[in-house]
């Protein structure tokens, strides 16, 4: 009796700090910024756009394919024990390479190496699903970029970019995201760029897309020059966002307008 | 002796001189503006791009930004050279400043290729705009 009051002590004292960090965290997902139409649809995985595409990728983790004829599966076993946390880590260095790269570029390198299949199409719809079927296993789990030299010279490299003015109109990322968060920009509220939702469903896109896909969105409403696909900068701007957004929940697969 | 009274005579007028690096008080195309053209800049949302950040007294464009102050008494607050800097380069009297210039490449990285080497707005265009924020006076 004593030890289960002593319990309901301790759990009374864990939610109260959790509501006090919740309370004093001054960071905001993009979702918090949505009309309730739109959170509801986000949170109703019946009614999340996304989720179908969650439900194309897990058939592709079941589907054996390549030379080697594999299947995700076959090696990682259920995904909701042996990805849970991974998309919260990522990007990441991984082996055989010795640098960061993101999600996507992992899965393909799973494909290439061990399947011995050809690699996903960068962005394609197949790469999009299975990425976010791997995601959808690290919901609710606080993204936690892993503690690493590579990673770091990243981060600060897109912190950097994330600070640096470009483009026509002459504004980075800051003057919005930070100088300018939660006021209006043509009668939308700027969010604060974490990015805890991707890949995302967007209506404006009508399509499920990744954060790389709404940087060069950015870029082009800056009236700045996208990188070139695969440039260095889109994985250090995702590096440092990732981190700027370290033990915020995901909550993949977002809605948002 | 006449430089020093000259300098001495400037430094009495240092409202005159603060208006000097506070505006450019000619046309840049040597023409007048037309508001009406003007309102029409600062409507559109491709053009101008104003009302992204700034309100004004344009009701029939709903999604107006609160990120600038309101374009509403811009004509009390300024004088048309003081309008025509802040549009030309507002860079000069805040470099930190978030308003884009709209009539100068220099010092801007990146820029879109089909953006590239050209003004946000034309000289003539500048001028349509000075003349209708110059018309907000309430």
């Amino acid at each position: 009796m004593i030890r289960l009051r002593l319990a309901v002590a301790l759990a009374g004292v864990f939610c109260a700090s959790l509501a006090v960090a919740q309370a004093t965290d001054p960071r905001r997902s993009g979702y918090l910024e949505m009309g309730p139409a739109l959170q509801k649809m986000q949170d109703d995985d019946t009614a999340n756009p996304a989720m179908l595409f969650v439900q194309a990728g897990a058939a592709t983790w079941a589907e054996k394919v390549g030379t080697a004829g594999k299947s995700c599966a076959d090696c990682h076993g259920d995904a909701a024990v042996s990805m849970r946390g991974v998309a919260a880590r990522y990007p990441a260095v991984t082996p055989p390479l010795d640098r960061p790269v993101d999600l996507g570029r992992r899965i393909n390198l799973c494909r290439t190496t061990h399947q011995q299949a050809p690699a996903l199409e960068a962005e394609g719809n197949d790469l999009l699903a299975l990425s976010a079927f791997v995601t959808l296993q690290s919901r609710g789990l606080p993204i936690a970029p892993p503690e690493d030299s590579k990673l770091a010279a990243m981060q600060a490299q897109g912190a950097d970019l994330y600070k640096r003015r470009q483009g026509q109109l002459n504004l980075s990322c800051a003057s919005c995201h930070d100088d300018n968060a939660g006021r209006k920009l043509a009668g939308a509220t700027i969010p604060q760029a974490h990015p805890t939702g991707y890949p995302i469903y967007r209506l404006e896109w009508q399509a499920l897309g990744s954060l790389k896909r709404r940087l060069r969105n950015c870029l082009v409403g800056m009236r700045a020059e996208p990188w070139e696909e695969g440039a260095a900068e889109y994985l250090a701007l995702e590096a440092y966002l990732m981190d700027r957004a370290r033990g915020m929940p995901l909550d993949a697969p977002g809605v948002r307008p | 002796m006449r430089g020093v009274l000259a300098a001495c005579l400037l430094s009495l007028l240092p409202g005159s001189v603060a208006a000097q690096q506070d505006s450019i008080p000619h046309s840049l195309s040597g023409q007048p503006g037309d508001p009406a053209r003007g309102r029409a800049i600062v409507a559109n949302r491709t053009v101008g791009l104003c009302l992204l950040c700034h309100s004004g007294p344009i009701p029939e464009e709903r999604f107006q930004g609160n990120l600038a102050p309101s374009l509403e008494g811009a004509g009390l607050r300024s004088t048309p050279g003081q309008l025509r800097l802040r549009l030309v380069d507002a860079r000069r009297l805040n470099p930190d400043t978030i308003m884009p210039p709209y009539y100068r490449t220099e010092g801007l990285t990146r820029v879109a290729r089909n953006f590239q080497d050209k003004t946000i707005l034309s000289a003539q265009q500048i001028e349509d705009v000075v003349a209708y924020l110059a018309t907000l006076k309430d």
